[in-house]
């Protein structure tokens, strides 16, 4: 149980850094922090599946923001914070976390399943009979392919009008670049 | 392109075969252990980075170029729409599970089992695999200050 703490203490100390530091590439570098914390929390608290997927995004996700920030001539924040921006934050984070009281209120305790509290939970159903419906030794993927594969849809979905949006937008660009190769 | 030095062209030739057949693993073993399609498809995309890291975006291009990999995305989303919508054929609602009801329903814990997950994943992981990749070629294509190409210390 302690460990938890440790990653938690580790994790929100390098979103601060995150935030405040005015060097572009420690920034980099403190998000990549949080993500590899999150993701040995995953991995400590049994679930590999979440943790594969959140370690092979992140390394994607580094190499393209460090590639973005470490070309740049300006690597450093310059400039005072703005303060209308931050008194709203300051409120959102304040109104978030009056909701997050009454949620967290009503959640079970850390570690422990859903329907120890909610017996009649649709996850008590996946872990009994999920082998025997679909046949999948990996509960998960029998979640994400047959019982809840709307879900898989719709997110193959979002990331195919993604790709479709970020080539149309970049394509005009793209073509007066390609035209007018390095000189 | 230039790319990176010599040690990093030498390792990465070799390291970028091992880290595929490990996303190729990681798909087509989705139903049995953990990972599935669109980890694998993360993990194919990433050997692709690896090259245009080390050889520069040219190379990575003719290796799997532009049309090829908006090929492979297309084909990835057309066969996890046909899987659902041969289910609504066969199974007579839309994402049955009509291989292991009906057809093959083979045992639990071999590579042939769960029906229609482990065609669901390779479908999935090819999408993603190849729509990172678009992304990141996108990316390295339209932003001058965004070269995939050269020593990382900047001096070009």
């Amino acid at each position: 149980m302690a460990v938890f703490y440790i990653l938690l203490v580790f994790i929100i100390i390098a979103a601060v850094i995150a935030v405040e530091t005015k060097d572009l590439l420690g920034a980099v570098i403190c998000v990549g922090a949080v993500g590899f914390g999150s993701s040995l929390m995953f991995l400590f608290l049994r679930a590999p599946d979440i943790a594969i997927t959140q370690i092979v995004v992140e390394v994607l996700g580094l190499i393209i923001l460090i590639r973005a920030t470490i070309t740049r001539d300006r690597t450093f924040i310059s400039g005072d914070r703005e303060f209308f921006a931050v008194v709203v934050s300051v409120v959102i984070i304040f109104v978030i976390f009056l909701a997050g009281i009454r949620v967290f209120e009503s959640l079970p305790d850390f570690g422990t399943a859903v329907f120890a509290e909610a017996p009649e939970a649709a996850s008590r159903t996946y872990i009994s009979e999920g082998l025997a419906r679909s046949g999948a030794a990996n509960l998960v993927a029998s979640v994400i392919l047959d019982f809840r594969a709307y879900d898989t849809l719709g997110e193959a979905t979002v990331l195919f009008t993604a790709i479709i949006g970020a080539t149309v937008i970049l394509r005009k660009k793209a073509r007066k670049l390609l035209e007018a190769p390095d000189k | 392109m230039k790319g990176m030095t010599i040690i990093v062209k030498t390792i990465s030739s070799w390291v970028k075969m091992l880290i595929f057949l490990f996303g190729i693993y990681i798909i087509l073993f989705g139903h049995l252990t953990p990972g599935g399609g669109f980890a694998g498809g993360v993990i194919l995309a990433s050997s692709y980075v690896l090259l245009m890291l080390a050889f520069g975006r040219e190379f990575a291009e003719e290796n799997l170029s532009l049309p090829a990999a908006s090929k492979f995305d297309c084909i990835g989303a057309f066969l996890f729409a046909l899987i659902a919508i041969l289910g609504f054929v066969y199974g007579g609602a839309f994402f049955v599970n009509f291989l292991y009801q009906q057809y093959l329903p083979g045992e639990p814990l071999h590579l042939i089992s769960a029906g229609t997950m482990p065609l669901s994943n390779i479908a999935i992981g090819l999408k993603v695999g190849a729509s990172l990749f678009l992304i990141i070629l996108s990316l390295s294509i339209c932003c001058k200050d965004f070269k995939f190409a050269g020593p990382v210390s900047g001096k070009e």
